[in-house]
């Protein structure tokens, strides 16, 4: 079992993100996944300083792949999306079909995000012939249904040409927009949102009427209030063949999740939880996402 | 009874929850219906709505014999267990005759593709392309004839993409408003378990309940507190991202009000940008609404042909969908830059 981090999906400013990504390059990540998926007005960081931190996590010994944009609308983002897929020296995680396009004309191998939507080996089995190297479950995908997918790959002979990564730590990405919930809160239009992320580095909490808390605004991103958290089942993930868990960074403290995901594998036991946040797995067990299940389903 | 379109035109394609309601389409002026089979392979599979092979094979009778055409929605993803159902759907449509399969699923669309090579496939709006290299691949692998588009873009950026497209584009006129990107919103299952992609809707209405607190009327889905009426507020259904929300100490509709799309207004640029089909919402809306849409659309889509240049949308028109619509008011959505 492999321990991946996610791309960064909050706005943090500069520093902070080189700062993360200097302490990521000594934590027991085994896969770094780098690059801006949720709006491409975020600019803290350009393409080189992606590609500058990229050498220096493979210099570290960690397999780097790039995230692409989630939602592409605009010719300047399919343009840094050409951009992206142009260059050979780190595999790509598509996370449009726009992308997987691009990689494919260029038969690179590619990372299918979880925003792609793989919900049977077939489409898997489509994607493999185009280059497809590895998947991230739709989050919304039980783990049940994951035995059965693994099990088609199986008889297909693709089990070992496919990896299967799933999210098993922070906040779901579960909805995109072309609004920006993020400069809503604030009353600017989105085309001046004045970069208001930057001062949410968690995400906007949305709550019920009755303080129950339901979602994070992330700008144009729609993302669970609680957290995900696999790693007490980690064990049973492996069993319906998942090979990479994916920490999806939350705080710079996301990488001690990291820590105890890699010493819980060694020692093969489940990982505890490191934090006092809501937590959530329904979705694994095939439940309403938000809930959790303390026992796992079959 | 409205004669049949002619060619070059808009095509308007409207929504079929039953026989009477594609009757009502097809009487009052669509193009193409579009209908789905009475289970969760497609994205309306809501209790007491679609169509059953016989009712299919005389809902398409219907539709031919006016010259119109008839688009099967099967538009959800198909897990391993259940594909069977999906496949069977896809050889069905084909033995019905239909127009088009409008589809999603890569495994699906290859499956059609390689079966029923003389079928025409439209990529869903559950496809979620937004862009020309999305529509490039779905077009080079599965051949799709048609696009329908997430209602994300800008009317300039729809422009454009029709004008890059490899492939013709539908988009929505009018009907309730999606605010994320179809097909790639999980906000249903994360509250329910229901999403659009696996279980074919969204605020499912099993899980939906009201009840009354004190003064003040709640609408809950799945125990979830979705929206709080007082006696003056007009209640609507408690679509999750239609309800009110506290952020920041604030409560007010955080993600979208209840309000319909309409795009009546900007139909001539719609035209002028290529847009070969109006899609109208409404699968789970009654016969009379989809009459009364029709209509009025058959009327705008009739009016820019004749006189493009003298073009404006009725008010009378716009007072007829606004009756029709979520909370009465009606919007632009994405199509209108501000919005978003």
């Amino acid at each position: 079992m492999k321990i991946s981090l996610g791309p960064l999906l909050y706005y943090w400013p500069r520093a902070a993100v080189f700062d993360f990504y200097e302490r990521a390059a000594v934590s027991a990540a085994d896969i770094v996944y780098l690059g801006e998926t949720v709006c491409s007005k975020r600019r803290e960081l350009g393409p080189e300083d992606w590609l500058a931190i990229a050498r220096t996590l493979a210099r570290a010994g960690k397999e780097v792949v790039l995230s692409t944009l989630v939602l592409i609308e605009a010719e300047s983002e399919l343009g840094v999306l050409r951009r992206c897929c142009d260059q050979d020296e780190f595999m790509v995680e598509a996370n449009d079909v726009g992308a997987i396009q691009l990689l494919a004309q260029r038969g690179r191998p590619f990372v299918a995000g979880p925003a792609i939507n793989n919900y049977n080996a077939r489409s898997l089995a489509l994607l493999q012939r185009s280059g497809l190297r590895r998947w991230v479950m739709p989050v919304e995908l039980p783990g049940d249904v994951l035995r059965d997918i693994v099990s088609d790959l199986d008889a297909a002979s693709l089990k070992g040409a496919v990896e299967t990564e799933t999210f098993a730590y922070g906040r779901l990405p579960l909805a995109y927009s072309a609004r920006c919930f993020t400069a809503r809160a604030h009353n600017l239009p989105k085309d001046q949102c004045e970069f208001r992320c930057l001062q949410h580095p968690q995400g906007i909490a949305l709550k019920a009427q009755d303080g129950r808390a339901l979602f994070t605004l992330n700008g144009i991103q729609t993302m669970s209030a609680a957290i995900q958290n696999l790693g007490s089942q980690w064990q049973a993930l492996a069993d319906r063949g998942v090979d990479v868990l994916r920490v999806s960074p939350e705080t710079p403290d996301s990488l001690d999740v990291v820590t105890e995901l890699a010493q819980a594998i060694r020692e093969d036991r489940p990982a505890g939880s490191t934090d006092g946040a809501d937590i959530c797995n329904g979705y694994w067990t095939g439940a309403a996402g938000m809930l959790w299940n303390t026992t796992e389903s079959a | 009874m409205q004669p049949a379109p002619q060619p070059g035109q808009i095509e308007l394609v409207c929504p079929a929850g039953n026989l009477p309601s594609l009757q009502a389409a097809v009487d009052n002026g669509a193009d193409a219906v579009y209908f789905g089979f009475a289970d969760d392979t497609n994205a309306r599979h809501f209790p007491g709505l679609n169509f059953n092979t016989d009712t299919a094979a005389r809902g398409v009778a219907y539709a031919h014999a006016r010259g119109r055409k008839a688009f099967l929605a099967i538009n959800t993803y198909p897990r391993p267990r259940i594909w069977p159902r999906w496949r069977e759907a896809v050889d069905r449509g084909a033995e019905l005759g239909v127009d088009a399969l409008i589809v999603a699923d890569f495994g699906l669309m290859e499956y059609a593709r390689e079966r029923h090579p003389q079928l025409a496939l439209h990529l869903s709006v559950q496809g979620s392309a937004t862009n020309q290299q999305a529509l490039r691949f779905y077009t080079e692998r599965f051949g799709i004839r048609r696009a329908v588009i997430p209602r994300v873009l800008s009317a300039t950026q729809v422009g454009r993409l029709a004008a890059q497209s490899p492939v013709p584009l539908e988009v929505f006129g009018f009907g309730s408003l999606c605010i994320m990107a179809e097909g790639r919103c999980h906000l249903s299952s994360y509250l329910t378990g229901d999403s659009p992609n696996m279980s074919g809707v969204c605020s499912p209405a099993w899980a939906v309940r009201w009840e009354q607190n004190g003064a003040a009327l709640e609408a809950r889905l799945n125990g979830v507190l979705i929206d709080r009426y007082g006696t003056t507020d007009r209640a609507s259904y408690p679509t999750l991202c239609k309800g009110r929300f506290e952020v920041d100490g604030h409560v007010f509709h955080a993600l979208e009000e209840p309000t319909s799309l309409n795009t009546l207004q900007i139909l001539p640029q719609l035209a002028q940008a290529g847009v070969r089909a109006i899609k109208i919402e409404g699968r789970q809306r009654s016969p009379a609404y989809v009459a009364q849409v029709a209509r009025v659309w058959r009327q705008a889509l009739d009016l820019l042909a004749r006189s493009p240049q003298g073009y404006a949308a009725r008010s009378d028109w716009m007072r007829a969908l606004a009756a029709l619509s979520e909370g009465s008011q009606t919007t632009l959505g994405a199509y209108h830059r501000p919005w978003q």
